[in-house]
């Protein structure tokens, strides 16, 4: 299968892969830097697992193709805690307001919560919903998502 | 109970902080050296002969490592009544069916290769209506049935048949009666993780099989059934929990795919993965079962129920998982939820070939209870009482006994339903009418086990290493409600220790005692009792050392400090206070004397007597304590009786909905979620599962629903099958009632499923109230609104 070299700066480290042209920014992630915090969740755009973070906005990292992401900066769910490895306010917020129940939507949130919060450090509850709008979570009702990126938006200030 | 330091507090989920990072490995992050792929091909038809496969140019594909058909692989049943083989051989059924596999190094490569299989099917006609299905003439889906015998219809041979009083007496008691047709449709489970699993054998074909499954014993049993008919009787089984990203009922049954991939590992002799798609979830997996009920029910003239009469009919698919057995939780709602005298239930499954069903949170629970909440309402308004009043003159009450035998211990109805009467504002607002109304629920659910298999039990494994350090070893599934959490908090109360002292193992069947799954809502209840009985049985060996080696210890101190200063007198102590086991205590890490917790030399951290237990002085000893909790509770009779559960749930759902009657949208303005919980064990995650719980009930009751067109799931995606989103905000206002349940762990019982149960039911009375039609067959979508608005109007 035809293969891309593609360089780039992953979680703060420049970094470079060879891989087959038809992969998404998800399957390189998940099976070239065995970063598997983002999750595929429908592989189509529809349920937001896959969010990562693509020179500051969120974005569905299974649809992101390979080739596009050359020079471009990426942030996964690994590398947000801080560098001694206690964890950043939202990852502090999900677990305090159960944010979390499975976790398997968790990794999605977070990135899309950071995406948020980067340009949006005071966002109303609307905001915040519109934000984690494209990511599905079956297990807690949203509720404590919301509350958690709200607590966590505190916190940061 | 204050004086709790862990349990009862909203103790957040560090412990899962791995479920923060990007750590926590679930099935989809799995891999094991050699590791193949393996894929599923499905039926092109819903009802069909197979007159060829040929799977050469599949074969020859490069990187395939196995192809395998029912031709390839013994003819094994499987399944509740054994009415399917792994892969199908000679008729296809459903579209589900699996006619072939593959094994290939790639997922991609898998895949095609399953293009690459050709198979030549002769349609056959389908019958894709339960009704249809029962005429006599129909297309049978079974020519045959599990032992080979010729079959005459498609009604499955399930007893579902209950009858308790007298109906006929209880239609001459009534003043009013009336009768319904409710009707719920199939919903899929929508876990975000989708269903997978890993097949490993060893040299000496034993298996180990990576997994989610919420009954890891059960799957053990289902498969040592497998391999007795295809030549591994005797082998070995280990199943090893992946963490689960959600089960909600789809991790009960071993699915079809789980054979496959022992299949595929057997032949290729490597570890076989197999990841269902989001489209195979929606296609493949047994969603939840669709039910038709028609409902009959009679009160006096005071407003006593008087009667329950109910026929039901379930559309079973083409097989048999537990969709088929509901209708023994449906009996719960239908015998139990509120006081009523006379009950008659039936449930008639059949087969069509349609897409098959298994369990979703609640198990047919909520079926049964929008059948008779509807028919609640329908009665008050017959009878002339306010719905409201209507449920409160029924309520169950402590000390019940119901006519199904469940006896009602703690019991908090009314004060749900006050609560629900309060919070809404129900007597301003009902009846108003004008696009605006309020509507509500009830339920009853099994809060303290479910004693579906001859053992309920829980085992638990508690052990304490030297430096104060505790495993647990626990016999469920954490599929994300919270159990780390919960159990770390009752064991760490129990034995006297910190959360941060603790790990637990979920999920190894290698490792833990024997379990009978975390369903039914009853792992905290289950699980909790057998934490507390294991601690303290552990605490009582910790304390036995204790008594050997604190005198030492307190004397070695004084002796050392004497040495140190020798004017320092060795104080005169009362060592009988600290000489027997029931006088001492544990909390906070700190053994203490009972009878004078501050007393300033009769406190010594556990660790300290851990270590002098294993490596001081005497003999040397580890602490370890295991316990098999199973509740004296009842199997179902003959005729579905028995006291199967310790306690139950009770909760009422009140909901204001606002209906748009140009576009028939329902828009939910408030919902009051009451729940009977016993006790909070931990705030902040119970009213996760609250919320959770009625979001997916209001799902069910507005939005959701797989659309099966002659056998067909048209809508295999999210953006077709509509699930609720952040955006779709409602506003839940929870009550928590804790009455505490004396045989609950701490007070607790169980609340995973129950706030799902009477969500629907609420939204459909509350429609009614708001607009004047009733809407009885779910979801209640803006079409079926307007439709029922209109032929109102024409018959005005
Ligand atoms: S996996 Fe990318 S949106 Fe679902
Ligand atoms: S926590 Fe399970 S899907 Fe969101």
């Amino acid at each position: 299968m035809k293969k891309v070299s593609v360089s780039f700066t992953l979680n703060g480290d420049a970094v470079t892969a060879e891989v087959p042209v038809t992969w998404t920014l998800l399957k390189t992630l998940r099976e070239h830097f065995e970063l598997t915090g983002a999750k595929e969740g429908c592989g189509v755009g529809e349920c937001g697992a896959c969010t990562v973070i693509v020179d500051g906005e969120a974005v569905n990292s299974c649809l992101y193709p390979i080739f596009e992401i050359e020079g471009k900066s990426v942030t996964t769910i690994e590398g947000l805690a801080n560098e001694d490895g206690t964890l950043n306010p939202i990852q502090q917020a999900f677990l305090e307001n159960n944010g979390v129940q499975c976790g398997f939507c968790t990794s999605g949130m977070i990135m899309s919560a950071k995406g948020l919060l980067d340009h949006n450090p005071e966002p109303t509850e609307d905001e915040i919903r519109s934000s984690i709008a494209g990511n599905f979570c079956r297990c807690t009702g949203y509720v404590q998502i919301v509350e958690a990126i709200d607590m966590a938006a505190k916190t940061l200030k | 109970m204050s004086d709790h330091l862990f349990v009862g507090k909203s103790v957040p989920r560090t412990i899962e902080a791995d479920k923060v990072t990007g750590r926590a490995i679930y099935i989809d992050d799995m891999k094991r050296p050699g590791m193949l792929y393996g894929k599923i091909l499905y039926s092109k038809y819903a009802h069909a002969k197979i007159k060829s496969i040929d799977t050469s140019k599949a074969e020859k594909l490069p990187g395939v490592r196995a192809v395998l058909t029912g031709y390839d692989i013994p003819d094994a049943r499987v399944g509740f009544l054994k009415d399917q083989t792994v892969l199908k051989k000679d008729v296809v059924r459903q579209f589900r069916d699996e006619v072939a596999a593959v094994a290939a190094i790639s997922p991609e490569i898998a895949e095609e290769a399953c293009r690459l299989i050709e198979v030549e099917y002769e349609q056959l006609p389908g019958v894709f209506d339960p009704f249809e299905a029962m005429k006599e003439g129909a297309p049978l889906v079974h020519e045959v049935d599990a032992r080979g015998r010729p079959t005459k219809s498609n009604i499955l041979p399930l007893p579902w048949k209950f009858n308790a009083g007298d109906i006929e007496q209880g239609r001459k008691d009534s003043a009013f009666t009336v009768k319904d047709t409710v009707s719920t449709t199939w919903v899929n489970q929508c876990c975000m993780g989708t269903s997978g699993c890993i097949a490993e054998f060893d040299q000496n074909n034993n298996l180990t099989l990576y997994n989610q499954t919420n009954v890891i014993f059960g799957h053990v049993g289902r498969i040592s059934e497998y391999f007795a008919q295809i030549g591994l009787k005797g082998k070995k089984i280990r199943i090893v929990n992946a963490i689960v990203g959600g089960s909600f009922g789809t991790k009960l049954d071993t699915d079809i795919y789980e054979f496959i991939s022992i299949q595929l590992a057997l032949k290729t002799r490597k570890p076989v993965k197999i990841l269902f798609t989001r489209e195979e979830e929606f296609k493949a997996l047994p969603p939840r079962q669709p039910a038709i009920f028609d409902i009959e029910q009679g009160c006096d003239k005071e407003g006593n129920l008087t009667f329950r009469k109910v026929e039901a009919v379930l559309d079973n698919g083409a097989y048999t998982s537990w969709g088929a057995t509901t209708p023994s939780v449906m009996l719960m709602p239908m015998s139990s939820l509120y006081r009523v005298p006379n009950v008659f239930f039936q449930a008639t499954c059949v087969y069509t070939n349609n897409i098959y069903c298994q369990a979703m949170r609640g198990y047919g629970n909520p079926q049964a209870t929008f059948a008779v909440e509807t028919s609640m309402d329908t009665l008050a308004e017959a009878a002339g009482i306010d719905p409201l009043e209507f449920r409160m003159i029924n309520r169950n009450h402590p000390g019940d006994e119901t006519p199904m035998r469940l006896k009602i211990t703690s019991c908090g109805f009314e004060e749900c339903i006050n609560a629900v009467k309060e919070k809404l504002n129900w007597s301003e607002k009902k009846g108003t009418k004008k696009g605006r109304g309020v509507g509500m629920a009830s339920l009853i659910h099994v809060a303290g086990g479910a004693r579906v298999t001859r053992s309920d039990g829980h085992g638990i494994m508690v052990k304490v290493n030297e430096f104060g350090q505790v495993d647990v070893i626990e016999s469920g599934t954490d599929q994300g409600q919270g159990s780390p959490t919960v159990i770390t908090q009752i064991v760490a109360e129990a034995l006297g220790v910190r959360p941060e002292d603790i790990s637990l193992t979920f999920g190894d069947t290698a490792l833990a005692l024997w379990d009978a799954g975390t369903h039914a809502s009853r792992h905290t209840f289950m699980a909790g009792n057998a934490a507390i009985m294991a601690c303290e049985k552990a605490k009582r060996q910790i304390l036995d050392m204790a008594v050997e080696h604190m005198p030492k210890i307190i004397k070695g101190g004084f002796k050392r400090k004497k040495r140190k200063d020798p004017d320092f007198v060795e104080p005169d102590l009362d060592y009988g206070l600290i000489a027997d086991p029931e006088d001492l205590d544990i909390r906070d890490r700190m053994i203490f004397a009972k009878k004078n917790p501050d007393h300033p030399h009769f406190r010594i951290p556990v660790s300290q007597i851990l270590r002098e237990g294993l490596l001081g002085s005497g003999e040397s000893k580890v602490v370890v304590a295991e316990e098999f909790y199973d509740p004296p509770t009842e199997m179902l009779d003959r005729e579905f009786k028995g006291n199967l559960s310790q306690t139950y749930a009770f909760g009422t759902s009140g909901v204001e909905v606002e209906v748009d009657e140009k576009t028939g949208e329902v828009k939910i303005v408030n919902l009051v979620a009451a729940h009977d919980v016993g006790k909070a064990m931990n705030p902040t995650l119970l009213l996760g599962q609250i919320y959770g719980a009625a979001y997916t009930g209001v799902g069910y009751g507005l939005t959701e629903e797989i659309k099966v067109v002659n056998g067909r799931v048209m809508n295999p995606g999210f953006r077709d099958y509509q699930m609720l989103t952040a955006m779709d905000v409602v506003p839940v206002e929870p009550v928590v009632v804790e009455p505490g349940d004396e045989d609950g762990p701490y007070g607790a019982k169980g609340v995973g499923e129950p706030g799902l149960v009477p969500t629907a039911p609420a939204i459909a009375n509350a429609v009614y109230d708001a607009i004047g039609v009733r809407i009885k067959d779910l979801p209640i979508t803006p079409e079926k609104v307007l439709a029922a608005l209109k032929e109102r109007g024409d018959v005005c």
